[in-house]
């Protein structure tokens, strides 16, 4: 007995309270994301943004939450029932699941497994399908062409993002990503990182990542001028809460991505005291709070892409462009000698 | 006993998964059983230890090919109860394949006995020490080059293929030239006019 309690029991219930401690931080964190896009949307545009609940608004995103829990779930009759209920579930769990293999600090981590960053890559490749089943089901117009886009869209800058993984693996050597954030603790602090020898990748990244999360620039998937709002047209109250909390933390997830390929993680920028002291994780939440403010901008300064332009830029730009840097990084590290043994 | 309680709820809902995708009415749900299915394979192969295999197999076959299969079978209007009509008729054809693949499985699993001296003429010995998706680096890219190219070739070439099937130029279509409107300057195409009241150009 007392062995099933150590060997099977205890791991167990020490993975549900590392998860649902996870859980929870993240999903407070998502809300005050939600509420900073929104504060930054509207800075820029010189509005004041949500001002109302709470003190400067700071309780908005969870009175919004409140209001779509509240309101009435409505299921067009015209849609397939099953497929309809599943998709919103299928994107939410998909996204909250890409969170048990990032490292916010060092050893902090709920899943340290061999192949983490191919796990994020499989998890979100999967988030596709959350939105095709939504378009589907909704038996409308606007929610299938939506899907289709979508489908396509993400699809396509997966395989520039997959080149982005594969260049910053050639220079690690390892799947792991706690592996990835040390390859990167260098004496030289942030510039040892790899946002700088990797410099075109990170751009790459950044902008698929854009991409891939259905983000302005490329929010074709819910274009309100052409498409109403794209998949989630028929969805109300708590369905659409889980669409809009699934996008939000696959948003989060991509910016923890490139904090951990080409910022250096949990790192301190500056590698000597007394910056060593701060706790990796306060930096970790800077890093992803800074990749996210880009995020926020690119919302509020670019003007959407046509779908053509989309499609241009993923298979015409980026592709060709990361394919060559993956034939480039593996030539420089086996002949510079500097080859991940 | 967890490993093993892992693998008959993998292996439980893989099997049913892919009986629902044959029997399932809609062609819809037949492809989003079989995703499930992919799944729960790559369930199988965690289970194994192979663990790069199994995101691959996520990656590559849930990720970008069910996704198309999904696509297809999505926009076609395909009514299958009528197609399913006489598929009765196929049963015994069908029972018979099946049995002779039954079969085939048993003998394997149940009568194959491997040598003793086999493990030692194994052409590779298993690396150990490394993580699986360095071990199959090793190899897949030192002694196993040539049929991994060859393998990307014949990719290669259906690809082209599929695109010289389909792919057709239309005269007289127009094209945005992407470099021409980057070449173009203000001063070309705009010209400025002190227009008069009431005049007109």
């Amino acid at each position: 007995m007392a062995e099933l309690w150590t060997n099977y029991l205890w791991p167990l219930l020490l993975i549900v309270i590392e998860s649902m401690a996870m859980l929870l931080i993240l999903m407070t964190a998502i809300a005050y994301i939600l509420y900073a896009d929104r504060k930054i949307w509207a800075a820029v545009q010189i509005r004041r943004g949500p001002n109302v609940v709470g003190p400067w608004g700071l309780l908005q995103s969870f009175a919004d939450m409140l209001k779509f829990a509240l309101k009435e779930p409505i299921i067009p009759d015209g849609a397939n029932k099953g497929i309809f209920i599943l998709a919103p579930i299928v994107t939410c769990v998909l996204a909250l699941s890409a969170w048990a293999v990032v490292p916010v600090a060092d050893g902090w981590v709920v899943a340290d497994i061999n192949v983490g960053i191919l796990y994020i890559f499989a998890i979100s490749s999967l988030s596709v399908y959350g939105i095709i089943m939504a378009g589907w089901a909704s038996n409308s117009k606007y929610a299938f062409l939506s899907s289709l886009r979508s489908a396509a869209q993400m699809v396509s800058y997966e395989v520039s993002i997959g080149f982005v993984i594969i260049t910053v693996l050639l220079c690690v050597g390892s799947l792991n990503l706690s592996a990835i954030v040390k390859a990167q603790d260098t004496q030289w602090g942030l510039l040892g990182w790899y946002w700088l020898p990797l410099f075109p990748m990170f751009i790459i990244f950044f902008v698929s990542a854009l991409a891939e999360t259905n983000r302005p620039p490329f929010d074709l998937v819910e274009a309100e001028s052409e498409l109403v709002a794209g998949f989630m047209v028929e969805y109300g109250s708590t369905p659409y809460v889980l669409f809009m909390l699934g996008e939000y933390v696959a948003i989060t997830t991509m910016c923890a991505m490139t904090t951990i390929l080409f910022l250096g993680g949990w790192l301190s920028p500056i590698p000597y005291p007394p910056f060593t002291w701060v706790p990796g994780v306060i930096w970790f939440s800077l890093k992803v709070l800074l990749v996210f403010f880009m995020f926020a901008l690119v919302k509020a300064f670019v003007p959407r892409y046509r779908y053509d332009q989309l499609m241009r830029l993923g298979w015409k730009v980026f592709l060709p462009i990361s394919l060559l840097m993956v034939v480039v990084v593996a030539g420089v590290l086996q002949y510079s000698g500097l080859a991940a043994k | 006993m967890i490993p093993a309680l892992f693998f008959y709820l993998f292996a439980g809902v893989c099997v049913a998964s892919a009986l629902m995708v044959v029997a399932s009415r809609n062609p819809v749900h037949s492809v989003l059983f079989l995703i499930l299915a992919f799944v729960n394979a790559a369930g199988l192969f965690i289970l194994m230890g192979a663990e790069f295999l199994a995101m691959i197999l996520v990656v590559v076959y849930v990720g970008a090919v069910a996704v198309l299969f999904l696509f297809v079978v999505m926009m076609l209007d395909v009514d299958f109860v009528q197609l399913r009509h006489g598929a009765m008729q196929y049963l015994p054809v069908g029972t018979l394949i099946g049995l002779v693949l039954l079969v085939e499985l048993l003998l394997v699993t149940g009568a194959w006995v491997i040598g003793p001296g086999v493990q030692k003429t194994v052409a590779l010995p298993i690396p150990t020490g490394v993580s699986n998706a360095q071990a199959l680096g090793l190899v897949l890219y030192t002694r196993y080059v040539y049929f991994f190219q060859a393998a990307g070739l014949v990719l290669l070439v259906s690809m082209i293929g599929a695109i010289v099937l389909t792919l057709r130029h239309k005269p007289g279509v127009r094209r945005q030239v992407i470099s021409d409107q980057l070449a173009r300057r203000k001063e070309a195409i705009i010209e400025l006019r002190n227009v008069r009241p009431g005049q007109g150009l």
